[in-house]
């Protein structure tokens, strides 16, 4: 391999550097959403805005998984074509391994504590 | 990708990849890094799930309403984000070229990760003050993990900011810096992300329950 090739080489793929193209306003605008995605969750909280604790909980989670999403974009520069799409590719499986883990752990647990018997009615049995 | 033929000396032809071209020093860097970042992720996951999974079980002790001071995590959450686009200025500067201003906005990344790190540890020093230690109830167990574990990344990251601040003043933005500081960039920005998880579901869920 001589040196016309490597060069060429470097010209078609420009490695390394799909992660410098960020710009101040990208910057900018990713810390305005996240602030206004942080805010409103601490407040719905702290005051109680909604009627009740449940719509909370689901409101301030959506918040969360937006604020998340904003943090990947414009903090972390994903997009589906950084590293020729592989990023992505780990990305989707690491959120199906987290999302089965979570849901698999929460549900079969939940299962567990409800079909145990509690303590003070074992006592009671003998 | 070309396959070459090897006549070798028994006359049997010898397959091999013959694409081994030489790549650029670290041009997998990123890639890498970024994979060790899910497999991190994986480990708060599971921190997230045992939380899911005890953080009900106060064993007659104190529950996240009687624990959490709400204006107190703002404050956290604030000094955790404004880090984030302090750093963000640093790789802006270092697109620049700017010596100077980088290590500048990399100091006030530092002071900020530094404010992070002692806002949560007075605050453990004063739940453990009270008797909330990790040893309480199996929800300040899992507690104490998952916001320790995450704390200790932070502690990790200033660490390494002073060092990449270091070697910035030693040898400048060459490079092998440049990466660098990339890669702490991705690590930095990815311990915000994990602090969304955290705010929400350990400390709004925790004083919504």
């Amino acid at each position: 391999m001589n040196t016309d090739t490597r060069a060429a080489h470097a010209d078609d793929h420009h490695h390394g550097d799909s992660h410098t193209h960020s710009t101040f306003s990208g910057y900018m605008l990713g810390f305005v959403l996240s602030v206004v995605l942080t805010a409103i969750p601490f407040w719905l909280v702290m005051s109680g805005a909604l009627p009740s604790k449940q719509i909370t909980a689901l409101v301030i989670m959506a918040f969360a998984v937006v604020q998340i999403v904003v943090h990947m974009i414009y903090f972390l520069h994903m997009s589906p074509k950084s590293e020729n799409g592989w990023s992505m590719m780990a990305l989707i499986f690491t959120i199906v391994m987290v999302v089965i883990a979570l849901s698999g752990s929460l549900w079969v647990m939940n299962h567990l504590n409800s079909n145990m018997m509690p303590m003070h009615e074992m006592t009671g049995m003998k | 990708m070309t396959v070459a033929v090897n006549p070798s000396t028994t006359g049997e032809p010898v397959f091999y990849l013959a694409d081994e071209h030489p790549h650029p020093e670290g041009y997998s860097t990123s890639l890498g890094f970024w994979i060790y970042l899910m497999s991190d992720c994986l480990i708060f996951a599971m921190l997230f799930a045992a939380f899911g999974v005890l953080g009900a079980n106060y064993a007659a002790g104190p529950a996240p309403k009687d624990l959490f001071e709400l204006p107190l995590v703002a404050v956290n959450t604030s000094m955790l984000l404004l880090s984030s686009i302090t750093y963000g200025f640093a790789m802006l500067t270092m697109q620049q070229n700017k010596i100077a201003q980088t290590q500048m906005w990399l100091a006030i990344t530092g002071l900020f990760g530094l404010a992070f790190i002692g806002i949560e540890l007075s605050e453990f020093a004063h739940m453990i003050h009270e008797g909330a230690t990790p040893q309480r109830s199996a929800f300040l167990s899992a507690f104490f993990t998952l916001v320790g574990t995450h704390g200790l990344h932070v502690s990790c990251g200033l660490i390494w900011l002073v060092t990449l601040m270091v070697q910035v003043g030693k040898f400048g933005l060459i490079e092998a810096n440049r990466r660098r500081l990339m890669c702490l960039s991705m690590f930095w920005h990815f311990l915000d992300v994990v602090w969304i998880g955290v705010f929400t579901f350990v400390y709004l869920l925790g004083v919504l329950r």
